[in-house]
């Protein structure tokens, strides 16, 4: 077998989320994996370090997740699609570099496998309290892109999918897994090569002399030379023009790269953003769901037509750029929308805001268990009256 | 007619980086020159080096040098470095950054590639303060020194960086001061042709503000105390290697051969590839 048909496992499998997930970065052609060991993502590192020295490729351990996320950035520059795998504290830890990702426009991927918060909080137990971290976690303003699987096989899924978006817009893509999905056990395909969409950075087409390291082209991103390519360029964390100098002086210069930085994502959010919606045709009250708490929800939804009250889900595969249409579609034709999260009230407030007059209830949970479908039944019900 | 002539180190340094930001007297332009000098003298291909600073004055110089090079957070060069020399080991990779981003907020990263034995070199500017923030106190001031942050005088106990490394299992160990310019370029060269973590300390000169607040006067002042204080020890024991007023112990520390990171890993790469193409 060669080295690349070892790097994709194609066939059935039984999976946990994070295997899947160690997986699906494979597939999608991830050959640097650096990280630390930290409660529920220990899997994702562990099936790296057995798999990728397979297929001739790097596992490092660093020294924490502050080096873990530098180490990725440099792997990108010098041309390898790279991930770290995390939960909550190291998370919090790479921010800062996260932010230099972006500044830098460095294709990536962290996976955050979330439990439950704040500090060391209860490292076994899930939770999805790090979905606002994702968007907000680094200083200055930026646009990140973040999805959240609700199954073993969509953890396998969209960690492909998350390198394809880091290659498409040059951008951090975070995996928000909560710790549920990524320690249950499913069936996985993986399917043939022919069958997996891989998108690979686009390169300079103009000599080393001419390559402006940050001049955008289509979609607002540049092209990406690599490390030891004979580009010589510069790249750094401070704001810089589209020749990779700093400018840390120009109010022109900050406005014109924090502006495309976001607006990279910003303007082409309708490619981004995937959303999923199940009896929504009819539906007037809906569930808006990711993650774990998406199943609950479906099986509630399908009891309440059972009991012939019209409800759907609207379940958020992408949860940065925030899928705003997508919400306000649905708020325009529901009487209410419930929203269930494993935490205290986050992308709930993102709801509210899309949904406008629209009236939300939220249903917090902390703790391990995700609702139970009754409890979001008995919120359904409520809507009704 | 005139004709303009170009200085032979110009093809070393980015045309458009060439306003530094430095002082008027700053060290950091002297270990740019010999940097350059260095790449100059081994004839390198400047399309084959990488290099990666962090945060402070020093920080800026990788975007001096016409080379590949990026300028990180504040103490996570040798972290990047380390993520570019694993994903494309042809690549020379240098980390050249100051004593606050090295040792202070990056200290942790500095021992663990010297333990990892990682074949990137680290060339730190020691300034004996943070210099591009005002002049504070630092993990190498030394004790009763008065700045901005120890206004009654500096308690705490300085790095003794070159045992620090050494310590910490690099396999190449020197300081020089910026006096030193020809001994500090044949490290650098020493460095450059040497596989495994590798690390030079340079005593530099901030006559703007270190010399300011400690009343240690211009840089002609710090030279003359380079001059005086300096005692090239080679090969002596790192652990007496300690930088006072009164003695800078100078030279090679350490030179020996260890296996780096990436040969390591390259033949757990192989043994595992084989064995993997055995079972199936």
């Amino acid at each position: 077998m060669s080295t690349e048909n070892r790097a994709l496992l194609t066939g059935k499998h039984f999976l946990s989320g994070d295997l899947a997930c160690a997986e699906g970065a494979l597939a999608a052609g991830c050959r640097f994996f650096a990280g630390y060991p930290i409660t529920p993502a220990t899997e994702i590192a562990e099936r790296m370090a057995r798999r990728l020295p397979q297929i001739g490729a790097t596992y490092i351990q660093m020294e924490d997740e502050i080096a873990s996320i530098a180490a990725v950035i440099g792997a990108s520059y010098a041309g390898l699609k790279a991930m770290t795998a995390t939960s909550g504290p190291g998370f919090s830890l790479m921010q800062e570099n996260i932010g230099l990702a972006v500044m830098t426009e460095t294709p990536c991927v962290l996976v955050d496998v979330m439990r439950g918060g704040p500090s060391t909080g209860q490292p076994t137990m899930a939770s999805q309290q790090d979905v606002m971290q994702a968007k907000w976690g680094s200083h200055g303003d930026y646009e990140i892109i973040a999805l959240a699987p609700s199954s073993v096989q969509e953890a396998f899924d969209l960690t492909i999918e998350a390198f394809n978006c880091a290659e498409t817009y040059r951008v951090p893509v975070m995996v928000m897994m909560d710790a549920i999905v990524g320690h249950m056990w499913e069936k996985v395909i993986i399917p043939s090569e022919d069958n997996i969409k891989i998108v690979n950075r686009k390169k300079p087409s103009v000599p080393p002399k001419e390559y402006m390291p940050f001049k955008p082209e289509q979609n607002l991103v540049p092209p990406m030379a690599v490390f030891g390519e004979g580009y010589r360029f510069h790249a750094t964390g401070l704001t810089h023009d589209e020749d990779g100098g700093p400018r840390t002086e120009s109010i022109r210069v900050q406005r014109k790269l924090v502006q495309r930085l976001c607006d990279k994502i910003r303007e082409n959010s309708d490619k981004i953003v995937r959303t999923k919606g199940t009896m929504m045709e009819d539906a007037e009250i809906a569930v808006v769901a990711y993650g774990i708490e998406s199943r609950a929800a479906l099986s509630a939804v399908r009891k309440a037509r059972a009991d012939g009250i019209k409800a759907g889900l609207l379940r958020l595969v992408t949860l940065w750029p925030f899928p705003e249409e997508s919400v306000a579609e649905i708020a325009k034709n529901v009487k209410t929308i419930v929203v269930p999260e494993m935490n205290y009230g986050q992308l709930v407030r993102e709801v509210e805001r899309a949904a406008k007059a629209t009236p939300v209830t939220f249903l917090p949970k902390l703790g391990e268990e995700p609702h139970r479908p009754e409890e979001i039944l008995e919120a359904i019900k409520g809507g009704t009256m | 007619m005139q004709t303009e002539i170009a200085h032979p180190l110009d093809v070393y340094l980015r045309e458009t980086g060439i306003h530094n930001i430095w002082c008027t007297g700053c060290g950091n332009g002297i270990l740019l020159n010999s940097f350059a000098t260095a790449l100059k003298e081994l004839d390198f291909d400047l399309d084959k080096i990488v290099v990666v600073s962090g945060i402070g004055c020093i920080g800026r110089i990788a975007g001096y040098i016409n080379a590949d090079s990026f300028h990180t957070t504040h103490g996570r060069p040798i972290p990047f470095a380390t993520g570019v020399k694993l994903a494309n080991p042809e690549l020379k990779v240098v980390v050249i950054s100051g004593d606050g981003d090295l040792f202070a907020i990056g200290g942790n990263h500095f021992i663990h590639a010297a333990r990892r034995n990682v074949d990137i070199k680290v060339i730190c500017a020691n300034n004996f303060n943070y210099g591009m923030t005002g002049g504070q106190q630092g993990p190498t001031t030394p004790l009763n020194v008065s700045t901005v942050t120890t206004p009654y005088g500096n308690i705490e106990h300085p790095f003794n960086l070159v045992h620090l490394a050494a310590g910490s299992g690099a396999v190449y160990v020197a300081r020089w001061t910026t006096l030193h310019v020809r001994r500090l370029t044949e490290s650098i060269k020493k460095a450059l042709q040497k596989q495994g973590f590798s690390f030079i300390e340079v005593i530099a000169q901030c006559p703007e503000i270190y010399g300011k607040s400690t009343k240690m006067g211009n840089a002609i002042d710090f030279m003359n105390w380079f001059k005086k204080a300096s005692e090239v020890q080679t090969f002596s024991d790192p652990a007496k290697a300690e930088v006072t007023r009164e003695r800078i112990p100078v030279g090679e520390f350490v030179d020996i051969e260890k296996p780096t990171y990436e040969k390591l890993l390259r033949e757990k790469i192989v043994q595992v590839e084989n064995r993997t193409r055995g079972g199936t």
